[in-house]
C-alpha cells in the first residue's frame, strides 16, 4: 500500500500497549518472538511499531525479541452492488462509486501469540 | 511509561490539574534525566527450545475496556461528554468559549483540556467561569481512555452536565483512541484546505459530526466546501457537516440543536 505517513507518536502508545499486555499475560520471563496482526487499513505504520518496539521493550522480557508482523490486506463488501472486493486504500470506495461498505478485513490490530523460552 | 525513552512509571509525564484561575502559577516542566544505565550485554541463547503461547488479543483492548467503563459511568449519570478533535489552531478553544457562554445557565457545562504543555487553554476556559481540568500529555500526542478517566475523577461533573473534552491538536493519533466519550466531533477550518478528509481518513471516519469552522473567511480563501463534504461522505456516507464561525456566530444554532439531540440520545433510558 502506498503510505506516505511518517510514523507518529500513536505508534509509540500502541507499542506500549502491546508490551504491557504481553507482560501482564505472561509475566517478565524471556520472550523469543512476538506475532502481531496489523491490518493494512488499521492506520498503524508497522515500521514505526518496529522502531518503537526496540525502545519500549528495554527492561522487559521482550527485550531483543523478534517481531513477526502479519499485514492482512483489506477486503470490503459493497451494500449497493453486493460485491466483495479487495481494498488497499484508506479512502474506501467501491468501483460503483458507493461508500456504503462493510469492511471485512484489514482493520486488525491484534497480538496473536508469543514464543517464550 | 515515559513516551520518550520507555522508562519509568506511567504517571511521570501525564499531569492532570484542576486550574482554579489565571493567577495560579503553572509549575515548570518536569526535568527528565535520561542517564539511567541499562545493562545490554545479557547473552541470549538462541538454541533454546521455545513454546508458543496464543494470546489472540486486541492491542487496544485495555484502552477500549476503560473507555466502555467510562461510557457506562457517564450514561448512568446522564452526563454527555463531547470529544473535540482538530488540527492545531482550527478553533476548538474559541468554539468552546463561545458555546459555553451561549449555554449560560441552561445546563452545567465543564471542560477538560488536553495539550502537550501549558495551561493556556484551561485558563481561557476558566475566564468564562466554568470548572476546567487541564491534562498535559508531555510527549504524548493524544488523550487516551485512562487519561480521560483521571480527568473526569478530578473534574467531578454533576449528574446531567455537559462535559467538553478538547483533545490534543492533531488529526492523526486521537483517531485511534476511544475515550469513552458520548460523541466525537471533528473540526476542520476553511484555512486548512478542503483535502484534509482525504489526507486524514481515520479521523474523519470516526467522527459523529464534522464542524467546518471559520466560514467567515470563505470569501478570502480558496476552499471548495462541496469537495470537502464529498470527501467526508466517501469515508462516512451519513455523517453531517455543519458550517460555523466560532468568532462571528454563523451556524451555532444548528450546533446547539445537534448537542441537545445528542445529549438526549446518550442518556440511559
Ligand atoms: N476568522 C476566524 N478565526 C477563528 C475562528 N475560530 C477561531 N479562530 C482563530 O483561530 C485561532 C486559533 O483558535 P483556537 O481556538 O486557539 O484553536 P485551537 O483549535 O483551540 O488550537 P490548539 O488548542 O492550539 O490546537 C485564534 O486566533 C482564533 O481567534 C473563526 O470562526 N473565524
Ligand atoms: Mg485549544
Ligand atoms: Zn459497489
Amino acid at each position: 500500500m502506498a503510505r506516505h505517513t511518517v510514523g507518529s507518536v500513536h505508534e509509540l502508545a500502541i507499542t506500549e500497549s502491546i508490551v504491557d499486555a504481553i507482560v501482564e499475560k505472561i509475566g517478565d520471563g524471556p520472550v523469543a518472538a512476538v506475532r502481531l496482526e496489523i491490518g493494512r487499513l488499521s492506520g498503524v505504520v508497522t515500521d514505526s511499531i518496529r522502531f518503537c518496539f526496540g525502545i519500549v521493550a528495554v527492561g522487559t522480557g521482550l527485550d531483543g525479541a523478534r517481531l513477526d508482523i502479519d499485514e492482512p490486506p483489506g477486503r470490503a463488501y459493497c451494500r449497493d452492488c453486493r460485491r466483495e472486493f479487495a481494498l488497499d486504500d484508506p479512502i474506501m470506495l467501491c468501483d460503483c462509486g458507493s461508500a456504503d461498505l462493510d469492511i471485512l478485513a484489514g482493520q486488525e490490530l491484534r497480538i496473536v501469540s508469543v514464543e517464550v523460552r | 511509561m515515559c513516551s520518550t525513552c520507555g522508562c519509568g512509571g506511567e504517571d511521570a509525564t501525564t499531569r492532570v490539574t484542576l486550574v482554579e484561575g489565571p493567577e495560579q502559577a503553572q509549575p515548570h516542566g518536569h526535568a527528565h534525566l535520561h542517564d539511567h544505565p541499562h545493562d545490554h550485554d545479557h547473552a541470549h541463547d538462541h538454541d533454546h527450545a521455545t513454546r508458543t503461547v496464543l494470546l489472540e488479543q486486541d492491542i487496544l483492548a485495555k484502552n477500549d475496556l476503560l473507555a466502555a467503563a467510562t461510557r457506562h459511568r457517564l450514561a448512568e449519570r446522564s452526563i454527555t461528554a463531547i470529544n473535540l478533535m482538530s488540527s492545531p489552531g482550527s478553533g476548538k478553544t474559541t468554539l468552546l468559549e463561545r458555546t459555553i457562554t451561549d449555554i449560560g445557565d441552561r445546563r452545567e457545562t465543564l471542560v477538560i483540556e488536553g495539550d502537550q504543555e501549558t495551561w493556556l487553554d484551561a485558563q481561557r476556559i476558566r475566564a468564562t467561569g466554568r470548572k476546567v481540568v487541564q491534562i498535559n500529555t508531555g510527549a504524548g500526542c493524544h488523550l487516551d481512555a485512562e487519561m480521560l478517566g483521571r480527568g473526569l475523577t478530578e473534574l467531578d461533573p454533576p449528574d446531567g452536565s455537559l462535559v467538553f473534552v478538547e483533545n490534543v491538536g492533531n488529526l492523526v493519533c486521537p483517531a485511534l483512541f476511544d475515550l469513552g466519550e458520548s460523541a466525537r466531533v471533528v473540526i476542520i477550518s476553511v484555512t486548512e484546505g478542503a483535502d484534509k478528509p482525504a489526507k486524514y481518513p481515520y479521523m474523519f471516519r470516526t467522527a459523529d459530526l464534522v464542524l467546518l469552522n471559520k466560514v467567515d473567511l470563505l470569501p478570502y480563501v480558496d476552499f471548495d466546501v462541496d469537495l470537502c463534504l464529498d470527501l467526508i461522505h466517501r469515508l462516512q456516507p451519513d455523517v453531517e457537516m455543519l458550517p460555523v464561525s466560532a468568532t462571528r456566530g454563523d451556524g451555532l444554532d444548528a450546533w446547539h440543536e445537534w448537542l441537545a439531540n445528542r445529549s438526549a440520545a446518550t442518556v440511559l433510558q
